[in-house]
This record gives C-alpha cells, sequence and structure tokens, in this order.
C-alpha cells in the first residue's frame, strides 16, 4: 500500500496514529492530579515533539544511512528559521511561503557546505561541518545582524511591509496562520477532569511530519538508500563497482540539510521567532543525540529519539524541590531528604546533566539505541514465551 | 592490439623506482597472468591499471581509450572490474544486496537518484542478481549478512559482484593469498568455468604457482619494476631468468 | 609598526591556551586514536582548580573584632581564613594573594588523577570503536563535567585575580623606542606566555629525551610494531593521558586570571582547538603547537581596526577560514603526517 510493504505500511499507521491522537495520548491524566505534571499534551510542546522528530528524520538519512557524522546540522535548522521569518516580514504571515523558502534557502546554503565538507571524510568532516556551523553563527551574532537581528534575534513586527497580506487592523499584532487559521488556536475538549488540546499549529507540523516520515520510508527501501549505505560499510568496493560515491553522499547531505530547514521554517511559523543562539553547536549535538538516542539508521529510532529528548527534557526541568518532596512524601524523613539530596542534582536546572549522562550510557552500552533495546527486550520476552508457553504477548 | 595495452610505463615513490619502463599487452579473452618476488611492482601496476595511482610517465589503454587521470568507478565502468585480494565486499549488508548494487551501477551508471522507488519493485535487476547468486551457489545464503560468510563465501560474492558487472577485463589480485587448499582449488575450478562460460579477458597477479599454471595462459614475470620475460606457461617453467628472478624465494614451480 | 607589534602580543596569550589545549589533544589522538570532545572540559577543570584552591585558602571563620563596629555600633563580625590564623597575617596574606600560582600545585595532582580514571574507567573501552561513537561519548562527558562544575560552583563567572605584583602592564612601547603607552601589556600575560612555553618545552624534552618518551614516540608512529616488541604500550599510553590531562589542566589554571572561569569556557576553546589541530595536522605535536600561535597571533591581527573596517566580522571567522581552506588545500595540516586518519 502507497508503494510501502507491509511491514513499512503497519509502521506509518501506527506513527500515524500516534501523531494525531497525540492530544489523547500525551495527556493521560486527569487535571489537577498528582500525576497531571507527566503531562505533555500542551500545544506548545507537541508541537517541538513532532518538529525535531522531523529534524532528526533527516539527520538519520545522512548519519543513519552513510555514517557521515556531520556536527553542524544546526546551521541548517537556524537559516531556515531566518529565511522563513524574512518571508513572513516582506510577504505574508501565511506559512506556507515561509515554510517552501526555508526548504530551498536551506538546501541551496547546505549545498553549498556539503560540497565542500565532502571533499573529506571521517573526523575531518566532522570538524569541517562543525566549522561551518560555528562560522554561521559568528556571523548571525555579528556582521550579519542587518539580516539576522544579532543577539536580539528577529520576529515579525506590525510594521514589516507584508506585500501580500496589507495592512493590519490597528492595535492587532501579526500572528502566523494557514490560509486564515491561526497557527495558536487551540480549542480544548473538557471529558470530566481530562482535558485535552487541539492546536491548529501542531497539526500542520505532524501532517508535514507524516510527509517526511513517508518520504524517509520510501528513501530506505530506494536503491539510492541502498547506495548510501553502501557508503557507510564499504566506499572502497562501491569505487570499484562503478558507483561515485561523492554525489550520493552529497545528495544525502543535501536531503537532510533540507530537512533540517523544514523543522526551522515549522519552528518560526509556530512561534515566530528566531535567535541565533539556534545554530550554536551543542544544538547540532542534540540532534545527534536524538539520533543515535532513539536508533541511527532506524526508520523510527530518530521520531522516539527525538520526542523522548523533548519529553524528558519539558517533565524533568519542570521537576523542583517542592515536587521532590511531594514524590517522597511517604517516605521516612531522613529516607526522603537522602533520595531528594540524590536526585535534585539531575532535575529541574539539572537537566543538561541527566541528558549527557542518557548520552554517555546510550553510546556505551546501546549504540543501536531505543530500538535496539527494545528488539533486546521483545527476544527476552520470546525467549521467555517458548521456555513456558504462558504470559502475556510482549508489549511493542 | 591487446585490450589492454601498458607502454613504457614508469612510477617513482621517492627515491624508489617501483616501475621501469613496464611493457605489457593482453589479448582478449586469455587468462594472463603476472607473477614475480615480493616487491616486484604487481601491485603497483595493477593499482596503475584501475585508477588508484597514476602513472608518472607512459600510457595505459584500455579498448582503445586511455584510462590515464580517471578514477577507479570511471574505469570501471568502462568495463575493469577488480577482485582484492581480502575480499572487499559490503560487510554490513545482505548478501542480496550486495549483489544487487553492481547490478544497479551496470544499469544505472556511476550515480542515479532513485529515491523513490522500492529496490524489490525494479523486476529485471532483481531478477539478474537473483540468477547470478543461484550460479555462483549463494542463493540460499541471500538473507545473510554478508560480513558473517565465510572467507570463500566472500571471496565467490566479491567475484560474482564483479562478473554481474559484465566486464570485459578481471583483475584479480593474489585472489587466493591466505586461503587453504580447498578453497583455493574452488576457487581454481570457479575461474575455469567463468573462463568457459563468458567471453572475458582475465589478469590475475599472483604468488602461488599452482594456480597460475592451473589457470594461466600467458605468463608475464616482473622483477624489479620491470618486465623479465612473457610467455607462454609451459615456457616460463624453467626459463633460467625465472629462476634468477625467483632465487633465494622459496617456491616450488 | 607598534601596531602589529601590540596584535602579535596580543594573539600570544590565546595563542597559548591553544596552543597547549591542541597539545594535549594531539598527544591523545596521536597515542590513543581517540579523538578526545572532553578535552576542552579539561581545559575548564584546570581553571576551577584555581578557583577552588583559592576557595580552600581563603576558607574562613568568623572572629568578633572589638575593635571595629559596624555601621550599628554592634563590633564587626570579621571572615578571618585559617590560613592566617596559622601562618600569620603577613604569609597568610601573601598566599592567599599569590593562590592562582600556587594552585599549580594542587591542579596537577588532580588533573593527571581525572585523566587516568577517565581513560581507565572510560577512554580505555573505546579504542577499537568507530570515530563516530568516541566523538559522542567524550561528547556527552564534556556535557557531564560542565554540568557537574555547575551544579557545584553556579553558573556565573568567579573572578579569580593573579597575585597583585602581576596586576599592572608592561609598556613595551617604551622599551622598544616607541611612544610611551602605544605598546601596552598586562604583567599577566607575559606570565602565561612564558609559562606555556615553559610547558611545552617540557613536554617536548620528556618526549625527546626519556626512554619513556622515546616508546611513546614510537608508538604514535606505529602502535603495532611497539606492540610486537613486547612493550606495554597500553599503560604508557594511559600514563600520557594524564600527562595531557594536565598540560590542559595547567594552561586552564593560568588562564583563569585573564577569563574569569565559568562552567562553559571549555566548550569554546574546545571547538578552536581542534581546529587547531586540524590545521597544524593530526597526530603532529609541533603542528600543533605553531598552528595554535599562528592561529591566536592571526585572530587578533582580524580583529584590528583598519582589517574590521576592511572586511567587517572577520574576526569573528577567521580561523575557521583558514580551517576551511587548509583542509581543502593540504588535507593533513601543516606539519601533519601521511597515513593517519586517512581512511
Amino acid at each position: 500500500m502507497l508503494g510501502l510493504t507491509k511491514r513499512d505500511f503497519g509502521l506509518m499507521v501506527v506513527v500515524a496514529i500516534l501523531a494525531l491522537a497525540a492530544p489523547f495520548i500525551l495527556n493521560p491524566f486527569p487535571q489537577g492530579s498528582a500525576m497531571a505534571q507527566f503531562n505533555a499534551g500542551y500545544p506548545d510542546l507537541m508541537q517541538r515533539l513532532v518538529i525535531f522528530g522531523i529534524l532528526a528524520i533527516g539527520f538519520n538519512i545522512l548519519f543513519g544511512l552513510t555514517g557521515y557524522l556531520s556536527f553542524g546540522h544546526a546551521a541548517f535548522l537556524g537559516v531556515g528559521s531566518y529565511a522563513a521569518i524574512w518571508m513572513m516580514k516582506l510577504l505574508t504571515m501565511n506559512v506556507i511561503p515561509a515554510i517552501i523558502v526555508s526548504v530551498l534557502v536551506a538546501g541551496l546554503f547546505s549545498l553549498v557546505v556539503g560540497w565542500i565538507s565532502l571533499r573529506r571524510s571521517g573526523i575531518y568532516f566532522s570538524i569541517l561541518t562543525l566549522a561551518f556551523a560555528q562560522m554561521s553563527y559568528a556571523l548571525a551574532y555579528s556582521v550579519l545582524t542587518p539580516i539576522t537581528g544579532g543577539e536580539t534575534g528577529l520576529q515579525p513586527k506590525t510594521s514589516d511591509p507584508r506585500i501580500l497580506d496589507g495592512a493590519l487592523p490597528a492595535g492587532q499584532s501579526p500572528s502566523a496562520n494557514l490560509f486564515g487559521f491561526n497557527m495558536s488556536d487551540t480549542s480544548v475538549l473538557r471529558l470530566g477532569d481530562w482535558s485535552f488540546n487541539f492546536n491548529t499549529g501542531y497539526y500542520l507540523a505532524a501532517v508535514i511530519m507524516l510527509i517526511v516520515f513517508y518520504l524517509s520510508i520510501r528513501i530506505f527501501r530506494s536503491p539510492f538508500g541502498m547506495m548510501l549505505r553502501a557508503v557507510k560499510s564499504n566506499q572502497q568496493r562501491m569505487n570499484y563497482t562503478g558507483l561515485n560515491s561523492k554525489p550520493y553522499t552529497l545528495a544525502a547531505f543535501v536531503i537532510s540539510g533540507m530537512y533540517a530547514g523544514l523543522a526551522g521554517g515549522l519552528l518560526v511559523a509556530m512561534d515566530t521567532q528566531v535567535g541565533a543562539e539556534r545554530m550554536f553547536w551543542t544544538a547540532s549535538g542534540e540532534i545527534v543525540l536524538m539520533t543515535i538516542l532513539g536508533g541511527a539508521g532506524t526508520l523510527i529510532g530518530p521520531v522516539l529519539g527525538a520526542g523522548f529528548i523533548k519529553y524528558m527534557e519539558n517533565i524533568v526541568s519542570k521537576i523542583n524541590k517542592t515536587v521532590l518532596e511531594q514524590w517522597f512524601a511517604f517516605l521516612p524523613d531522613g529516607i526522603e531528604d537522602l533520595l531528594i539530596t540524590l536526585v535534585y542534582p539531575f532535575v529541574g536546572k539539572g537537566w543538561h546533566l541527566t541528558l549527557g549522562l542518557l548520552f554517555m550510557l546510550v553510546v556505551i552500552f546501546l549504540p543501536g539505541g531505543l530500538v535496539e533495546g527494545g528488539q533486546r527486550i521483545g527476544k527476552l520476552f520470546r525467549r521467555k514465551k517458548t521456555d513456558t508457553t504462558t504470559k502475556t504477548p510482549p508489549a511493542e | 592490439m591487446g585490450i589492454l595495452e601498458v607502454k613504457n610505463v614508469n612510477k617513482r615513490f621517492g627515491g624508489l623506482q617501483a616501475l621501469g619502463n613496464v611493457n605489457l599487452s593482453i589479448a582478449e579473452n586469455t587468462v594472463h597472468a603476472i607473477i614475480g618476488p615480493n616487491g616486484a611492482g604487481k601491485s603497483t601496476l595493477l593499482n596503475c591499471l584501475v585508477g588508484k595511482l597514476i602513472p608518472d610517465t607512459g600510457s595505459v589503454m584500455f579498448d582503445g581509450q586511455s584510462v590515464l587521470g580517471r578514477k577507479p568507478y570511471e574505469i570501471n565502468q568502462m568495463g575493469i572490474s577488480r577482485v582484492f585480494q581480502t575480499p572487499e565486499i559490503f560487510g554490513d549488508l545482505t548478501v542480496m544486496e550486495n549483489m544487487l548494487i553492481p547490478c544497479f551501477a551496470k544499469r544505472d551508471g556511476a550515480f542515479s537518484l532513485h529515491a523513490i522507488g522500492s529496490v524489490a519493485s525494479e523486476k529485471d535487476v532483481f531478477e539478474k542478481a537473483k540468477q547470478m547468486l543461484s550460479d555462483m551457489k549463494l542463493y540460499d545464503k541471500r538473507e545473510m549478512h554478508a560480513s558473517s560468510m565465510s572467507r570463500g563465501d566472500k571471496r565467490r560474492l566479491e567475484i560474482a559482484m564483479c562478473l554481474s558487472q559484465e566486464p570485459r577485463l578481471l583483475l584479480l589480485d593474489e585472489p587466493t593469498a591466505g586461503m587453504a587448499r580447498a578453497d583455493t582449488n574452488n576457487t581454481i575450478d570457479l575461474l575455469k568455468q567463468i573462463k568457459e562460460e563468458r567471453d572475458i579477458t582475465i589478469a590475475i597477479i599472483e604468488h602461488d604457482m599452482h594456480v597460475v599454471f592451473s589457470l594461466a595462459e600467458r605468463i608475464t614475470v616482473l622483477a624489479q619494476g620491470t618486465p623479465l620475460v612473457e610467455d607462454t606457461p609451459d615456457n616460463i617453467k624453467g626459463h633460467p631468468k625465472v629462476k634468477e628472478a625467483y632465487l633465494g624465494e622459496t617456491q616450488t614451480v | 609598526m607598534d601596531a602589529i607589534l601590540l596584535q602579535i602580543l596580543n594573539g600570544l596569550d590565546k595563542g597559548s591556551a591553544y596552543a597547549l589545549i591542541a597539545l594535549g589533544l594531539t598527544l591523545i589522538f596521536g597515542t590513543l586514536g581517540v579523538v578526545n570532545f572532553a578535552h576542552g572540559a579539561l581545559f575548564m577543570i584546570g581553571a576551577f582548580c584555581a578557583v577552588t584552591f583559592t576557595n580552600l585558602l581563603t576558607w574562613s571563620h568568623v572572629v568578633i573584632d572589638d575593635t571595629r563596629k559596624d555601621f550599628l555600633g554592634n563590633p564587626m563580625k570579621v571572615d578571618v581564613p585559617y590560613i592566617i590564623d596559622w601562618f600569620g597575617k603577613e604569609t597568610g596574606e601573601a598566599l592567599i594573594d599569590w593562590a592562582v600560582p600556587l594552585s599549580i600545585l594542587f591542579a596537577i595532582p588532580v588533573m593527571i588523577a581525572i585523566g587516568f580514571i577517565m581513560e581507565r574507567g572510560l577512554i580505555k573501552h573505546f579504542y577499537k570503536r568507530p570515530h563516530a561513537d568516541q566523538i559522542l561519548v567524550t561528547f556527552g562527558l564534556a556535557i557531564v563535567l560542565q554540568e557537574v562544575i555547575k551544579y557545584f560552583y553556579g553558573a556565573n563567572p568567579i573572578p579569580t585575580p593573579a597575585p597583585a605584583v602581576f596586576a599592572g602592564s608592561f609598556d613595551f612601547g617604551a622599551m622598544l623606542g616607541f611612544d610611551p603607552n602605544t605598546i601596552i601589556y598586562p604583567y599577566w600575560r607575559l606570565i602565561y606566555f612564558a609559562f606555556s612555553a615553559l610547558i611545552i618545552g617540557a613536554v617536548f624534552a620528556f618526549l625527546q629525551f626519556t626512554t619513556f618518551g622515546m616508546v611513546v614516540r614510537a608508538g604514535m608512529a606505529d602502535r603495532e610494531t611497539v606492540g610486537l616488541l613486547g612493550i606495554n604500550i597500553d599503560k604508557r599510553f594511559t600514563i600520557m593521558f594524564g600527562i595531557a590531562a594536565a598540560v590542559a589542566g595547567l594552561a586552564g589554571v593560568m588562564y583563569a586570571p585573564i577569563n574569569s572561569p565559568n562552567y562553559n569556557m571549555g566548550m569554546d576553546f574546545l571547538v578552536l582547538s581542534f581546529v587547531v589541530v586540524v590545521v597544524g595536522g593530526m597526530g603532529s605535536l609541533g603542528g600543533a603547537v605553531l598552528a595554535g600561535f599562528l592561529l591566536g597571533i592571526l585572530e587578533s591581527f582580524a580583529s584590528m581596526a583598519v582589517v574590521l573596517e576592511f572586511i567587517p566580522g572577520i574576526n569573528q571567522i577567521i580561523i575557521y577560514l583558514v580551517a576551511i581552506i587548509i583542509l581543502l588545500t593540504r588535507p593533513r595540516g601543516l606539519m601533519g603526517r601521511a597515513g593517519v586518519m586517512e581512511d
């Protein structure tokens, strides 16, 4: 179906259901309950989940398939964002031109960077991409301030020309929309104690994510995708098989750059602002982390990784001392204090510490990421099942 | 006029003259062996033929066209395939995929952006790869990761990959190095069979005299970067110059 | 002329820091074959060794001083460092004043210990893994180290002054016959440069003139052969990692007065030091030092007003630009050896 094998189609359906039903799935706990802090079904976070999913899906096409580790993908995200915001300033607050142009500009930029960086491989390639990204960051912060807004960044202003939109009614500030549907519109469905948010921006991002996820499945299963895996496996054999590996890697680089640009454009479509810190190299590191954590080279891995990290970031950073005290209140005082002291460094502002540790643990123990972890657990269950022939089927 | 014509090729590495005035002509549809003691320049010569090295002077013509200055993939597309000393295959990919890649390279050229259609939907390529695997008795292993095969099977797969490109010249770089006797004999049989079934020229660099004399129709002896003699196997056996070149090496001819 | 001299001087201290970090990076790369993204964090930890040692020296208890009154007229409470109790006022104060140079003694064992733990506990297990994995795990480690420091010391830079003697500046201009005050250069930066030169000299001498160093250099050139000789190269490489960590740490200690230590200073220096290593040539010690100083000086030239007027923003990107050009035209860097990381 849709040119996919049964298995891939099944995967696609699962991802589609997860994405479209996310407002329900991510809000499983009634409002006001103690568990409500684990809810993630609010528009802003849901948007980030799918947008960073797009970013990771794209990065995976480069890193997962060809093995070329780019440490500069945040630059394409940033360039896409700047392109989008300029469309909103000059043309229209409708997000369609912004998104399209962000993809194109990021594609062009990645073509230039890729063309140069891909003359080298291995660690040199990583450092070249890193150098380009840092250069872009430094330029965005300093000389290019007229284009990038420097430290303050850019936002659409009432005074911008916006030649397609015409003048705004007095007192109204520009807001991103899709043919009149406001990106920030959210309708809330209340069922008893539960409340679910349906946000226009989220659904736009989710639909786009599904489209690009579908595209990535097609790429993975195509001859082109197979050639990319051949690049990773043995470039020498590839060259002696009459294949020119350079255009293959460059195409993968540009495709992943366009995915990053798309993500950048969508970020702007959601919150209509951009700053240079989006391009800093640690942001590139985070993209790598998402892909690895989920499982580089697998289809679903990057989506899982991006979702997992953005969810954890949100939830873990919200936990503070009061929350911890609530959690451990049932314990005797001494143990409660001890636990709080132990956990506290890792939550709230300590999120980055948790992130770094997570990163190390995954690389050390689970180089295949969450997907490999899931497979290992699945195997464990299967073995048990054949041993005892009882128990529940494995949770997939 | 041979299919491959090497004329006056010289190659220096710093102070070392690796190849000195090499002339070599390989006739179409023959098996031509290049032998010589260690350090005779066999590998350097081979690398000059496939584009890995560029000779300092001289010319290398394949089927009337110069290969000099062309990249390995371009030379491969001209019709020269190379089998390496240690099998170079796509270890992370399945045997089937290993087979599909050269088939695609043959059909679509050095680069093509087939990014949307699935591999399985390319029926012609798929059938060809399947056929090749059955011919080489590897079809049962098609789902295996190539890296988990035995060395003999890897060698067989690599040769199959090269053949699926329908090359006019097949270069083999010590194809039986490090193999057990049984595997060596299997490889000899395989190469003999290939020669019988196809119009193909084979150039083979080899240390193992057993292999050389089982296969070759012409033999060139290389010593210190220069061809010493070129003749039929029968005449090479017991040739005084050859004995001289191999003196000190424990080779039984 | 004087402007050019000034820029060369200005480039020296940054160049020294680049050179020291890059030296350690390339040492680790050359010996262990590991790309260490946590090396910048070692520099940062070095700087925090200076902070910690200063804190230790100024560890105080409260004394009520009856001779002075606070604004309410009560006897004033004064913090008195223990060290003054023990050594008397004069010696104690001098010790506190000289906290940063003294931290070197504190930092060496600490850094070597951290280096050993890192190598034995983590890096060792990554020798055979792909370079991408090495980059990723050390990148994770860098984040962890910097967050740990942030947890204990906070996010704000902590001013860590040099001894008062070095507070002033040296008037180079007057010495060389230019107008006074045209080329002035803080004493501490001169010290930093001299210190770096000393460390670099020591590392080179160590590698050149000791048997240990000879084996390590041989190992850098051809690890397998040295291993075949029955020499336990791994143990020596662990020690080299400790030394590289100490070099980065010392660079950090002495840099503390120039740039108040904060938890992410390592990351800033790391990226640039990588560029320095690549420009110098992976695995080339001389190249790392040369490129460190060259790029440091180049960066300060690019910050001259005349240059900026001509090419705005060039100071921000000059190092990256040079790196890109070098990588494309001389892939082995200025002094790189053949066969290093070319696959």
